[in-house]
């Protein structure tokens, strides 16, 4: 369980968001939804020490994130950036990079390290891209490389920042099977999504962010139910009943 | 089956580079002014020989410069490597973010106050060189300059350096004359007493870097990531940029204002063998001391009994070079 207490925060002296509570739970994707600006990407970010939190507690299974060295926090949630660099290096050596918080100075990686990297390539299926420089894959490569590198990291949160902005529609999809995935294997894996349809669907519980405090969580149907999405996005949202399971949409009011 | 080609791909790039140091450091030894024979160098080195002309020339004139050209070539180049990963900017070097014009500054200020060589004008070419170079990095982040408003921070830095250099220069008639191999970089002022402070900062600050490659990659991730990484990147930018002032210092205190080197070198390697630190660092180190101790026999025998600045011959040959690589390389995916 992943408890997150009246967390304050933001860039130097400019309060993003203003006491942030929120819960998520293992084996879940918490889907994080809000407008451009409420403060989604400074709260994952804040979660796990990248941008420092001014007052509030992150709490893993009662234990206080924030209060633990980077490189402690950096073994218990990984963080993939929305906007990411493409280094020259090989795929291979950016999932290797998932096992730095592990290492001291100097930083050697062991057989074990190697190990995991080629098993998380072989499960996400880019093992014979191991050897490939990033420069030369296409977005949605790139994109399972550094989820890959995530994943290797080995931490029971993953956070990740609009992982599907850049993928064709089959990458979204696959990806957000794979994030599923993640889930399943226990891990609490919370995600910045921008495409409403997509995080109602995926998501087993929704956070829905304004102006820097949480407007209201709870599982879809919850959200759905209460009329917040509509309130806060000025949208109108409907959903209809395919295969099984409700499907999403929005239209202008 | 791909892993193994690239392995042995790289392999050969190291041999390809040991053997260019070793032929320029041989070559450079036996060639220049007074050509020697090897036969002559034996008989040089031999006890008999320990104060024979010979003697007298490897030991005053060219050791010195043939370790001067090896060290520089390779502290440059390393500086250019860390200066691209640190800024994330491959656009970067010393040369053109005013590193190397801080350092230039620094030791054009001590030869008007008469400090020509030792640990003093080491020091002081350090001190200007980090300066520089965090300035501009500082101001980067600050104001959240993009790569390409960086290069032009950079720009301003090398004219406003520069024109410090000059003034000094002008005002202080005493150092004019050295002044123009200064700003082409030259080895023929290469002194022992210049050259040993100038040696262990560039083994060192090699060695330590060679220790920090993983850090380096982590770091050109960019900042989010290589904060979510576990990195403190805060002290590693520091760390690292420290260690590139300590080289491009160290060589400018040697070589003069030796430009181009720092970019070409990280650049070919990156086209020819990989992005990977820990690849880059040590490939840069030895094509660049080879590049570079090659370019310097060279400007000494192309017109000898007159020299040419080794700045003049490394454009020379490295321009078209750096050209071709840009415009041929490694699957021509050509990203700034």
């Amino acid at each position: 369980m992943l408890e997150v207490k009246n967390l304050r925060g933001g860039y130097s002296g400019r309060e993003v968001l203003h006491g942030v509570s929120l819960e998520a739970r293992a084996g879940e994707i918490t889907a994080i939804l809000g407008p451009n600006g409420c403060g989604k990407s400074t709260l994952l970010k804040s979660l796990c020490g990248i941008v420092p939190a001014a007052s509030g507690q992150v709490l893993l299974d009662g234990q206080d994130l924030l209060a633990l060295p980077q490189k402690q926090i950096a073994q218990k949630a990984a963080y993939l950036a929305q906007s990411r660099q493409v280094p020259d290096i090989t795929v291979g050596r950016l999932v290797l990079h998932g096992r730095f918080p592990y290492l001291s100075y100097p930083r050697r990686y062991r057989e074990e390290d190697r190990r995991i990297a080629r098993d998380v390539m072989e499960e996400l299926d880019i093992l014979d891209l191991a050897e490939t420089p990033l420069p030369r894959l296409s977005g949605g490569q790139q994109q399972k490389a550094y989820i890959a590198m995530a994943l290797a990291q080995d931490t029971d949160v993953i956070l990740l920042d609009e992982p599907t902005t850049y993928l064709d529609v089959s990458y979204q999809l696959q990806f957000l099977r794979q994030a599923r995935e993640l889930s399943g294997s226990g891990k609490h894996v919370l995600m910045v999504v921008h495409d409403l349809s997509h995080a109602l669907e995926t998501a087993d519980r929704a956070v829905l962010m304004r102006d820097g405090t949480v407007a209201i969580q709870g599982t879809p149907e919850e959200e759905y139910a209460s009329g917040a999405l509509e309130d806060v996005f000025g949208v109108r949202v409907v959903r209809v009943q395919a295969g099984g399971q409700w499907h999403y949409f929005t239209m202008e009011k | 089956m791909r892993r193994l080609r690239k392995n042995k791909r790289i392999g050969y790039l190291y041999a390809a580079a040991v053997g260019m140091l070793l032929l320029s450091a041989v070559t450079g030894i036996l060639l220049g002014a007074a050509g020697f024979t090897a036969a002559e160098l034996m008989r040089a080195l031999g006890p008999l020989g320990a104060d024979s002309p010979e003697a007298m020339i490897l030991r005053y004139a060219r050791l010195p410069r043939v370790a001067a050209g090896l060290l520089c070539g390779a502290a440059l180049s390393v500086s250019g490597v860390v200066i691209q990963g640190v800024l994330a900017n491959r656009l970067a070097s010393p040369s053109v973010i005013g590193v190397n014009a801080g350092a230039g500054l620094a030791v054009t200020l001590c030869s008007a106050l008469g400090v020509v060589g030792g640990w003093r004008l080491s020091l002081a070419a350090f001190l200007g060189a980090f300066a520089a170079v965090m300035a501009v990095s500082l101001g980067a982040k600050k104001w959240g300059a993009s790569r390409g408003t960086v290069i032009l921070m950079g720009v301003a830095m090398n004219s406003l350096l520069g024109a410090f250099s000059d003034a000094v220069t002008i005002l202080s008639p005493d150092i004019s004359i050295m002044r123009s191999d200064f700003r082409i970089g030259d080895f023929s002022a290469a002194t022992y007493t210049k050259l040993v402070p100038a040696a262990v900062v560039i083994l060192t600050a090699l060695l330590v870097l060679l220790t920090l490659a993983n850090e380096l990659d982590v770091l050109a991730l960019g900042d989010d990531s290589a904060r979510g990484l576990g990195l403190n990147t805060g002290a590693a930018r520091t760390l690292f940029l420290l260690l590139a002032a300590a080289l491009a210092g160290a060589a400018v205190s040697v070589a003069g204002l030796l430009s181009f080197v720092g970019l070409l070198v990280p650049h070919a390697v990156r086209r020819i063998a990989t992005g990977e630190a820990r690849h880059l660092i040590p490939l840069s180190a030895l094509f660049g001391a080879g590049f570079v101790t090659l370019c310097d026999t060279l400007s000494r025998v192309i017109l000898a009994p007159y020299e040419l600045p080794v700045g003049i011959i490394m454009a020379f040959l490295g321009a078209p070079f750096f050209l071709f690589i840009l415009i041929k390389g490694k699957g021509g995916h050509g990203r700034a």
